[in-house]
């Protein structure tokens, strides 16, 4: 029984995010402007091709929405089929929404009595599940965003304050207020302060109807700036990692950090 | 010398609004007759835009506004450039410029310098700006230049496409 439950844990944490690397995370919001009392439904899926579920959903359990006063709302009629997760927001305050699946883990690997172990979890669990008598022990750790924005009404920021944890984006250019043939500028953190130097890819939507990914590879500025140029209305896709050593727990040597953001960009 | 400065702003400024007092502004608009399967009336914007595209009045608005029918406001951000452009921050209605939707046809909007809508407009260059959004239909946005209030009668003319006819905006300073 426990073995059972071990390995669809295992396969659990195979399946995203971290295993998935090659494949894209994403949430996909119905629409992003809207008026108060509305609703929106948002889509959750990992994929290659931008924005089609094909491959595996994106799983709710480290779903976080916050409204514009920066409350916590919950998803309604939440569920996971074969190749995408669905969720329904009720926009029920003016302002900005932030929708954001937020993934913290450690990842083990060591040998006990000759057989290799594989283990994920938190620092807690860390302490009772991996033995002391590990060999060969290798942690890691992980803090990655999927986030999207959504806004009734005007758009707002205090639910887009920085929780200063791992790799993070907050607006110079508001992301639901972005325009074709106009640059957006956003600025990048990690654990509150300036990522500089940091690699990140956008991508427009729609990658199944055309040859080429359109990719526009970009870098953070010393303030961890960068400016991004719209070349077309539509759904496009951000995503910046990196990588360092300011792990929570000292056994692990290696903490990763992603950043993924879908935003709409409007029509003049 | 500051006391000076600013007694000389609040005399510009009066002498700005004596100007604009008898200034007018006629537009007159027309909605085409489409013939479609399926036709709604459009949602239309008209405000003053400033050289910046940000908004300096806000003249009309014709949304669904039958209570008997889905609440119309949930459609407003479809007039997509108005809505970004201070839209979004209104609270509907808006008394002396929001009203229900037009049929098709001619329609005249007649503003005097002194009316609410344009008594804060100071001197300067603007454009009015037509945005019209059609249920099941296009958009069309249309620009028409002016100073106001000049110094003589001025008219600028567009003519729309699709979802806008011709509109002939007149100004008497």
């Amino acid at each position: 029984m426990k073995t059972a439950l071990r390995a669809i844990a295992v396969s659990a944490a195979l399946l995203v995010p971290f295993a998935s690397h090659a494949h894209k995370m994403w949430l996909l919001p119905s629409s992003t402007v809207s008026t108060v009392d509305q609703w929106v439904t948002v889509d959750a899926a990992v994929s290659n091709n931008l924005f089609y579920f094909d491959h595996v959903p994106l799983r709710l359990d480290a779903l976080a929405i916050t409204a514009p006063d920066g409350s916590a709302v919950s998803a309604e009629n939440a569920h996971t089929g074969k190749y995408r997760s669905i969720f329904d927001v009720q926009l029920k305050q003016n302002g900005t929404y932030k929708v954001a699946i937020v993934n913290k883990g450690l990842f083990a690997s060591y040998e006990e009595n000759g057989q290799r172990k594989r283990w994920r979890g938190n620092a807690e669990k860390f302490a009772t599940e991996v033995p002391a008598s590990a060999r060969n022990l290798q942690v890691s750790e992980s803090i990655g965003r999927v986030e999207t924005f959504v806004t009734a009404g005007k758009p707002t920021e205090a639910a887009l304050k920085a929780s200063n944890v791992g790799l993070e984006l907050v607006p110079v250019t508001h992301p639901n207020d972005l325009y074709a043939g106009e640059a957006s500028k956003f600025r990048f953190l990690i654990d509150g302060k300036p990522a500089t130097n940091l690699e990140v890819v956008v991508q427009p939507g729609g990658t199944r109807y055309r040859n080429d990914q359109e990719e526009q590879k970009l870098k953070t500025d010393a303030n961890g700036e960068l400016s991004v140029n719209w070349p077309a209305p539509g759904m496009y896709w951000l995503e910046a990692g990196t990588q360092d050593d300011k792990t929570s727990l000292k056994q692990a040597k290696q903490r990763r950090l992603s950043y993924v953001a879908t935003f709409e960009v409007l029509p003049q | 010398m500051r006391v000076v400065a600013k007694l000389a702003g609040a005399m510009l400024l009066m002498s700005a609004s004596a100007v604009a007092l008898s200034a007018e502004l006629n537009l007159k608009l027309e909605i085409p007759r489409l013939d479609v399967a399926e036709y709604h009336r459009p949602y239309i914007a008209v405000w003053v835009e400033n050289q910046d595209q940000s908004t300096a009045a806000q003249l009309a608005v014709w949304y669904q506004t039958d209570k008997k029918k889905e609440d119309g406001t949930q459609w407003l951000k479809d007039l997509r450039q108005w809505w970004r452009r201070g839209g979004r921050e209104l609270q509907m209605p808006v008394d002396g410029v929001t009203g229900a939707t037009r049929p098709a046809g001619e329609h005249v909007l007649s503003y005097k310098g002194t009316d609410k809508q344009l008594a804060n407009l100071a001197p300067g260059k603007y454009n009015v700006v037509v945005e019209a959004t059609r249920e099941v239909g296009g958009r069309e946005l249309l620009r028409l230049p002016f100073e106001w209030p000049g110094t003589q009668k001025q008219t600028a003319t567009a003519q729309g496409k699709t979802e806008l006819g011709a509109i002939t905006l007149n100004i008497t300073p």
